[in-house]
């Protein structure tokens, strides 16, 4: 029997693109409470793990469980509606709607009633009251009526991060959530990230070393598309292995 | 007075005119506004799709057609058929290729779904326009136009131009409020996520592939029952209706009009029958007249060169020349931010 707090788990997943292996059978348990950061350099297959874990795309070989179900099988929407959030490398937020609209769509995954057009949208209280609760989580609350578009480009991460929450996930994964953020921006995200690992299971890609030291409980470190090792920070910290493969003796 | 009202304004007066407008029209007057509003239909039908959802039908012409077509051949040979069948049953049949033609076409994305619209649509071409089902090159005629009749009384006959443009008017009202109310729904919030960003739609829970279906099927009924008015109206149809040329028409109309808004498919349809009936007029250009294409796709080159977001833009597009204001738009975003941020958009 496992813990009963790992939500996500992926058994052996290998993602092969004709003869490159960018996921060569990868294993990692994703445990409610705690923030697991997945290092290693450009090309790795961090990113394509996360698209493998997400659903959106297929892997060729493994197994992933959410919440203790196979869900190898399913489609992203659906690992979505069943509590699994992402957020983006690059931005991926509505440009053209403003703040709340971005989360307010996002919300509205879990209350979609498509049947109801007569209902005015912006009366859907349940997916309003999520939004407006996952912006001010984020920080947003002052910019709701801005357009998403013309936030600077911390605003848009912390977005990012709103419109994952707008939808009550259970695990999130969060795709470089600091790329491109000042210091004090990423102070306030890794303040977000111990605040929401409490009721979340994280996963963490970040090339940010001193960001992922300060926060991460748990550190996978990926060497082409292979683990590398697993353990605590200050485990990996000190393992040879990874400093020669890649730390640089940080 | 906010923007958003002069927008209801602007729609209310737009139908109040074309209301009061047979009170001062002549019978040529008559049908050429009824030709357009049925247009005016079509192109909410397209809009749905390409302006609404961001899927680029090349296709249209055949819910249009088929509805037209339906309308004749589930007509009996020489009786009125009634009005509350045939409108439903013209309906329903461009509906039903509509399923079929996005449950297959969607499957498929950017280029290569203009072109398999395309294909579909070309594809009910031929069936009309090659087999005797559908009386070869030629068409067929409705004989008798439906009635509106219960007990004994005809409450309306369809064999009236009056009665046709009024409930021609009743139809695109209908049409216009109804997909208000859709694009500002949680439906037709998804499909302008849909439209705007695919890829976070599904991440968040959205299957979009159902409600890109959903769309295409209700864009299909609207389509069809613009056919089954034109047929109706006509009283003749041909295969004309469901070729490539009438596709690009009123993908023209829209763009013109201006993507992402239901009164740019309003404004494009007028601008389009009549910029076409103004060059076609040998008052105006004698002899030139018979090369009115032209004449057309100059104007229309030249208006999306200088219009860029569609005759709907022009007033925000002169404040900005009055006022010098350049509200600042986000890459990828359709209309000016301030209008799509809000909910609703007529």
């Amino acid at each position: 029997m496992d813990g009963s707090d790992v939500l996500l788990r992926a058994h052996a997943v290998t993602r092969r693109w004709g003869g490159l292996v960018a996921v060569d059978r990868v294993s990692l348990a994703l445990e409610r409470g705690t923030v697991h950061a997945v290092i290693g350099t450009n090309g790795a297959g961090k990113s394509t793990l996360i698209n493998i874990l997400s659903g959106e795309i297929a892997p060729s070989d493994g197994r992933v469980e959410l919440l203790g179900q196979d869900v190898t099988g399913w489609s992203q929407p659906r690992r979505a509606r069943a509590g699994l959030g992402r957020s983006y490398q690059r931005n991926t937020i509505y440009p053209s709607f403003s703040v709340l609209e971005n989360c307010r769509l996002a919300a509205q995954a879990r209350h979609q009633k498509p049947w109801q057009w007569w209902t005015d949208a912006k009366r859907c209280e349940a997916s309003v009251a999520a939004a407006h609760a996952a912006a001010q989580r984020a920080g947003l609350d002052d910019l709701l009526d801005r357009v998403a578009g013309l936030l600077s480009h911390g605003q848009k991460r912390q977005l990012e991060i709103a419109m994952c929450l707008a939808t009550a996930p259970k695990v999130l994964l969060l795709d470089e959530p600091l790329a491109g953020m000042g210091a004090e921006e990423t102070d306030r995200m890794l303040a977000l990230l111990a605040d929401l690992k409490a009721a979340h299971a994280i996963l963490l890609v970040e090339h940010d070393m001193d960001a992922v030291f300060r926060v991460a409980d748990r550190i996978t470190v990926m060497v082409n598309g292979a683990v590398l090792a697993s353990d605590s920070p200050e485990a990996v910290r000190s393992s040879p292995e990874v400093q020669a493969a890649y730390l640089g003796g940080h | 007075m906010t923007a958003g009202r002069s927008r209801v304004a602007f729609v209310a007066f737009a139908f109040g005119a074309l209301a009061l407008y047979p009170l001062v029209a002549e019978d040529y007057g008559m049908d050429l506004v009824t030709k357009i509003m049925i247009y005016a239909l079509f192109a909410l039908s397209l809009e749905l799709l390409v302006g609404s959802t961001g899927l680029v039908c090349f296709g249209q012409a055949a819910f249009f057609g088929i509805g037209a077509y339906a309308a004749v051949l589930l007509s009996p040979k020489y009786d009125a058929a009634p009005l509350l069948w045939l409108m439903p049953a013209s309906m329903g049949v461009a509906a039903a290729y509509a399923l079929f033609m996005g449950a297959l076409s969607l499957r498929t994305r950017g280029v290569y779904f203009i072109m398999v619209t395309l294909a579909f649509a070309q594809m009910a071409f031929y069936v009309i326009h090659d087999t005797p089902l559908g009386g070869g090159t030629d068409g067929i005629y409705l004989t008798a136009k439906p009635v509106l009749a219960i007990g004994g009384a005809t409450l309306l006959d369809l064999d009236n131009s009056r009665v046709i443009y009024g409930f021609t008017l009743a139809c695109l009202v209908a049409v216009f409020g109804g997909l208000a109310l859709l694009l500002r729904s949680r439906f037709g919030r998804a499909l302008a996520g849909i439209r705007v960003n695919e890829q976070r739609m599904r991440a968040t829970g959205f299957s979009t592939y159902p409600y890109k279906l959903a769309a295409f099927v209700v864009s299909g009924a609207i389509g069809g029952l613009a056919g089954f008015l034109f047929a109706v109206k006509d009283g003749f149809v041909n295969p004309e209706m469901l070729g490539w040329h009438q596709s690009g028409a009123v993908l023209i109309m829209i763009i013109l009009g201006g993507l992402g808004h239901l009164r740019g498919a309003l404004i494009g349809a007028f601008a389009f029958v009549l910029l076409q009936e103004l060059f076609m007029s040998e008052a105006v250009f004698g002899a030139f007249a018979r090369h009115w294409h032209l004449g057309l796709g100059l104007t229309i080159i030249a208006s999306v060169a200088l219009l860029p977001r569609g005759l709907v833009g022009i007033p925000a597009q002169v404040r900005e020349r009055l006022f010098g204001r350049r509200v600042g738009r986000p890459f990828g975003a359709r209309g000016s931010p301030g209008t799509e941020a809000r909910n609703g958009r007529l």
